[in-house]
């Protein structure tokens, strides 16, 4: 068999940490090979490595059978080899030609001569079923259109192995489906591909061969078809994980949360949230299913008094909260896991410690009459860490520190331990790994068995279906249904969240009040 | 290489570096580094005399650098310490010799409106912050002038169309005979201790009360503190006039203590600017800015003899000190380099 | 002036030279004496072409005079850099053994009113300023006197019958030009309209050119100015004008020193006149009689049109002879006492 790229034995330290020990990737021509592993588990270090972003300490680098030293990125664009990056590097108010060769301009006579870019990469779209505008403008197109933006410029610079990282964590469930094909379509074309990726429902679909790492360290390849899902899985965290989340039925009773015709306005005043009704009972998780940028950040922000309500109510226990600050609104029991942990969840330069008082620090016993008491903080700190699992050196390490799984971790932490009768937890599995999702799922069905009422905002299908008791799809601002995940499939929920809502359906046997 | 050894070389580097190019600035300019050297030296610490004016020199610069570094911690920047000295200035001065007190009165009295003053002229840029998002920095360099001009108005009918105040009387004064006794009657004053007890106040305020929780917290991550439940509003106006209060008592510190006067000026004194410099040379934490003030203020004095006892030109000596002041503030570069250099060595092992 | 004499003494090093000293003074001697001055500039610096400047040239003229040289035991300055350096300034030269030393403007009233306390053996003299200490002599102008006679030249040479007067800040010593200029204009006629500005700093010469653009463009064909740096920005303008169009009547006049030479464009040149301040001469008269013995502490000294004080610079044609002439007939009136200059504006 013809490798195009093989990694033998790398070795990767940073000062006393290592990385990358002994891990081996090798790339047959034409597949698609996955490169499993936890977060922190060492991918993104080996394929820096292979991008020549660093050097390894150890073991060799051979490219279609010749030995390489890939000392920085052009010698790895040299080598055909082309990076698909997990957060887009586009420039928003470029059109799609200009973004393509920024760079590497080509010029007639000193002149950026677009109009050939523009053709070329008109062709280039063409022959491998990308669909993409060479003179759209970037902020004008969907976030799916502009990853394959991102992957004609690899192709647009003679890429014959791609790289993807963790290419679905911000696409559709339609948009995914498309770029499985468009995945499929460059192989047929005889590219190569590599797929950095947790998620192995993404693995099973659609690679060849799995290369798993834990910890820096090589656990082995697998091929695709000969593997399943639960192995996998064992395979990357070292231990059984379980999928299907476990829960019992839900026993609801009254509502905590009731949202009446909700109408909330961005800046602009044009309304992102119109006339919105929605209820979430003590003892039920209600998930709200959506495309990114249909409502979700306006409705939640407007419930916990962040955004200003334009009409309608939102009650607690049946007590009017609209209006109310924020922390007001917190105090009539409230918990709140925000959808942008680093922006919103967390103060990163502060200690892991004060980020877990954030909400508690003016109330006994940290603080007495305004005077702060630090130890107190550590001590909770320390019980929450330890309670949920916080993997960190303790309460006095800088929270921009943590691993993206612990940080979450310790948000939930926050929040669940002030003991909320309603937990707004908003994408709270975002980029995590299995073992942290697991956990953090776990912690919300354990809220809600408290007899707690729990309101789960996702845009991924799998984890809506999986820990909603019933799951509201939203759709430009509005809720077009309400189905029970049992009775509901992917596809079905997908087409609504698109706004494809079946206008006979609605109101019909899925409607659930 | 250890922290402990970076730590420690990082200054002694930098105040080295900062010398030599000044040495070589003075001998291109023909004149004796060794006697520039000597000069500077005996400016600050030459009799009890320097020693006290240079303690003298460094108290303002305290505030001013508690003022900008406050600020700062709330992820404000007071580009207006230098107009809410002037306005606290202004402000003791007044009460200063508009009435005669008991001096146990009438001296609290005069420092209190000195940081109401500036704590005033501090709460106008928070407010226009908080409720209009108008950015702080062009509000504070506004909010100067109006201070130089509107005190000097004041300074005038107050004097009735003089240049200056009278006199304060002496129960405002913070001058204390036993100071200048001890000091050979340089200008030192009880403000000193004000400066050092307000360094403690700073350091109480971030890292003992909630209050200081929340505007660390504001001054990182505003969006996360406020879904936090924080009110930041409250927070950027609080920050400002404490920030402002502590520019004012650097204006009483000249009002009570160096002049017992207010005149009125043709220009900034310049303090409040350099008290960002101080700020930043102390990392905005109250003890970096006794640091920062220290450096700043010895060698601001000091350079006053380099032309009586050296005979260097006043332009040369402001080029020299400037030099050292920009090597210790690349400190921060230094060590960065050093560490680099040993991460290097790490890396090719 | 017993107590001077005392003073003198003590502030030299070697008292048993101190009987020579006074022998030797008196009519400048080429023979280097004993005798040694010093002085300590306000914020504007030794180069501002004021009287920081004017003064330390008087100490270089008296210097020379005396055989001295700069130094210790001779003549020096110090510039300050900020208020708060005058203190130190000051006390560093009375630790040189300076046997007198200026303080330089107003600015400086403060500082030489608490060093005279704390150092009561120091002769020190102040410049614009009254400090009231046995040991200090307090040197004042009449610069309404200088700036009345520029008034009077103002008003005889307007054709537009407006003229303009600039002023720094509003403070005692720009007032007393300010109604001396007034006076001397309305001595010659009434019916002229003077447009008077005050721009607030004496360091911002755009404000001074700006001013001075509104007043020419209003019609206004002489600026005096008592601004300093901010008088530059009037200079400039008048200038600009002159160079744009030759046969434009813009006149400035300056303040302090001589100005012809800021008033220089091409061939051309806008300076009508200046308001002269000898402070040279002030420092070099106070010098000859602290190196006499006879240091005018505790007075205060008032220098005028007609100890030669304050006067006109020449005009270097751009006055005609009559006009001068009749300039001169009020500078006698003036001298005389036939003529008081008031020291405020009259409302």
């Amino acid at each position: 068999m013809e490798y195009v790229i093989e990694m033998l034995n790398i070795r990767k330290e940073f000062g006393n940490f290592v990385a990358n020990d002994n891990i081996t990737l090798q790339l047959e021509k034409g597949e698609i090979h996955a490169l499993l592993g936890e977060n922190g588990a060492g991918k993104s270090t080996l394929m820096n490595v292979l991008f020549g972003l660093y050097q390894p300490e150890g073991g060799e680098i051979r490219v279609r059978g010749k030995k390489v030293d890939i000392s920085n990125p052009n010698v790895a664009n040299d080598l055909g080899i082309g990076m698909v990056h997990q957060h887009f590097m586009l420039v928003e108010n470029f059109s799609v030609t200009e973004n393509i060769i920024l760079g590497s301009e080509p010029t007639k006579m000193g002149v950026t001569n677009k109009k050939d870019a523009a053709q070329k990469v008109a062709k280039l779209s063409e022959q491998y079923g990308l669909n993409v505008d060479p003179y759209a403008i970037i902020e004008d197109i969907s976030v799916g259109m502009q990853q394959r933006v991102e992957i004609l410029k690899t192709l647009y610079r003679g890429a014959e192995i791609l790289i993807f990282d963790e290419p679905t964590a911000s696409l559709t469930p339609q948009e995914i489906t498309e770029l499985i094909q468009i995945m499929k379509r460059l192989i047929a074309e005889g590219k190569s591909i590599i797929l950095i990726t947790h998620k192995l429902k993404e693995i099973m679909d659609v690679s060849d061969r799995v290369t798993v790492i834990r910890k820096g360290q090589g656990i082995g390849t697998v091929t695709t078809a000969e593997t399943n899902p639960n192995e996998l899985a064992a395979l990357m965290v070292g231990r059984q994980v379980t999928f299907k989340t476990e829960k019992g039925p839900a026993h609801p009773t009254e509502e905590t949360l009731t949202v009446q015709d909700l109408v909330v306005e961005d800046y602009r005043g044009i309304a992102k949230v119109k006339n919105l009704n929605l209820t979430v009972r003590k003892g039920e998780i209600v998930g709200i299913a959506g495309i990114d940028g249909n409502g979700q950040s306006e409705l939640i922000e407007a419930i916990t008094g962040l955004r200003k309500v334009k009409s309608g109510k939102v009650l607690i226990h049946g007590k009017d909260v609209t209006g109310m600050k924020p922390r007001k609104v917190t105090e009539s029991g409230v918990g709140h896991i925000p959808q942008d942990r680093h922006k919103h969840g967390l103060v990163l330069d502060f200690p892991i410690g004060h980020n877990i008082a954030l909400q508690t620090y003016y109330t006994a016993p940290i603080s007495k009459s305004e005077i702060m008491d630090y130890n107190k903080i550590t001590e909770k700190a320390q019980q929450i860490i330890k309670d949920f699992d916080v993997r960190t050196q303790g309460p006095h390490e800088p929270a921009r520190a943590l691993s993206g799984g612990n940080q979450q971790k310790a948000i939930i932490g926050r929040e669940v331990d002030r003991n909320p009768d309603l937990l707004i937890a908003a994408l709270p599995t975002r980029g995590l790994d299995v073992g942290a999702i697991e956990f953090i799922h776990s912690r919300l069905i354990e809220q809600r068995d408290n007899g707690k009422a729990v309101l789960l905002i996702s845009f991924e299908l799998d984890e809506v279906m999986n820990v909603s008791d019933r799951i509201a799809v939203i759709h430009d601002g509005e809720i077009v249904d309400v189905v029970i995940p049992e009775e509901t499939t992917e596809q079905q929920l997908g087409l609504l969240m698109a706004g494809h809502a079946d206008k006979d359906k609605k109101g019909g046997k899925h409607r659930v009040e | 290489m250890s922290n402990r050894a970076t730590n420690l070389l990082v200054p002694i580097v930098s105040v080295v570096l900062g010398l030599i190019v000044g040495a070589i600035i003075m001998l291109v300019s023909g004149y004796s580094p060794i006697e520039g050297y000597a000069a500077l030296w005996n400016g600050i610490f030459g009799d009890l005399y320097t020693i006290g004016e240079t303690l003298r020199q460094i108290t303002p610069y305290l505030l001013a650098g508690l003022a900008v570094a406050f600020a700062f911690r709330s992820g404000l920047f007071n580009i207006g310490v230098e107009g809410q000295l002037i306005v606290g200035w202004f402000a003791a001065a007044y009460v200063g010799v508009a009435v005669e007190l008991p001096k146990i009165i009438h001296l609290p009295l005069a420092i209190l409106a000195a940081a109401v003053a500036g704590a005033l002229w501090g709460f106008v840029p928070g407010l226009l912050k908080a409720k209009f998002r108008v950015h702080e920095v062009i509000v504070t360099i506004m909010m100067n002038y109006i201070a130089l001009h509107v005190t000097n108005a004041l300074i005038r009918t107050v004097s009735d169309g003089g240049d200056r105040t009278e006199r304060i009387f002496a129960s405002a004064s913070l001058r204390s005979e036993f100071l200048e006794n001890l000091t050979e009657f340089s200008r030192l004053h009880l403000g000193l201790l004000l400066a050092l007890i307000m360094v403690a106040v700073m350091w109480f305020i971030l890292e003992k009360t909630t209050l200081g929780f929340e505007l660390k917290a504001v001054g990182f991550n505003q969006h996360a503190s406020e879904y936090a439940g924080m009110n930041v509003n409250k927070n950027i106006i609080m920050a400002m006039v404490i920030s402002g209060a502590f520019a004012g008592l650097a204006g009483a510190m000249e009002a009570l203590g160096t002049f017992e006067y207010v005149s009125s000026k043709g220009g900034f004194t310049g303090i409040g600017f350099d008290g960002i410099a101080v700020a930043l040379l102390g990392m905005n934490t109250p003890l970096g800015v006794v640091f920062g003030a220290t450096l700043f203020g010895s060698l601001k004095y000091g350079a006053l003899n380099m032309p009586n006892a050296a005979g260097i030109p006043i332009e040369i000596v402001e080029i020299v000190i400037a030099v050292i002041i920009f090597f210790v503030a690349s400190g921060y570069i230094i060590r960065l380099l050093l560490l680099r250099a040993a991460g290097k060595k790490k890396e090719a092992k | 002036m017993l107590a001077a004499g005392v003073l003198a003494a003590c502030g030299s090093e070697e008292d048993t030279s101190n009987g020579g000293d006074s022998a030797e003074g008196g009519e400048g001697t080429e023979e280097a004496s004993d005798f040694s001055v010093a002085m300590v500039t306000d914020v504007g610096g030794v180069d501002d072409k004021s009287f920081n400047q004017s003064a330390w040239e008087g100490i270089q003229k008296f210097g020379e005079d005396n055989g001295l040289e700069k130094g210790d035991g001779g003549f020096d300055y110090l510039q300050s850099a900020s208020d708060a350096d005058y203190n130190t300034n000051l006390n560093n030269l009375i630790r040189r053994d300076f046997d007198v030393v200026f303080g330089i403007g107003f600015l400086m009233e403060g500082a030489v009113k608490e060093i005279a306390e704390q150092q009561p053996d120091a002769q020190i003299a102040i410049i614009d300023a009254v400090v009231d200490a046995p040991n200090v002599a307090s040197v004042m102008f009449k610069e309404q006197e200088g700036a009345f006679l520029a008034g009077v030249a103002a008003a005889l040479m307007t054709e537009t019958d407006k003229i303009g007067f600039v002023g720094g800040m509003e403070i005692p010593v720009i007032e007393r030009f300010e109604a001396g200029f007034l006076e001397g204009v309305k001595a010659v006629d009434d019916s002229i309209e003077v447009d008077v500005q005050y721009t607030g700093a004496f360091d911002k010469a755009e404000l001074g050119k700006t001013t001075a653009n509104r007043m020419y463009s209003a019609g206004a064909d002489i600026i005096f100015h008592a601004a300093g740096g901010t008088g530059n920005g009037v200079f400039t303008e008048a200038k600009e004008r002159k160079e744009a169009n030759p046969d434009e009547n813009v006149w400035v006049i300056g303040v302090d020193a001589d100005q012809y030479e800021e008033g220089q464009t091409g061939d051309a040149n806008v300076t009508l006149t200046s308001v002269l301040k000898r402070v040279d001469n002030a420092v070099i008269d106070i010098s000859e009689q602290a190196m006499n013995g006879e240091f005018p502490g505790g007075e205060t000294i008032t220098y005028g049109l007609s100890d030669e004080g304050v006067a006109l610079a020449d005009s270097r044609g751009a006055i005609p002879e009559d006009v001068m002439s009749q300039i001169e007939e009020y500078k006698e009136k003036v001298i005389s006492g036939e003529i008081e200059v008031p020291e405020t504006v009259s409302e």
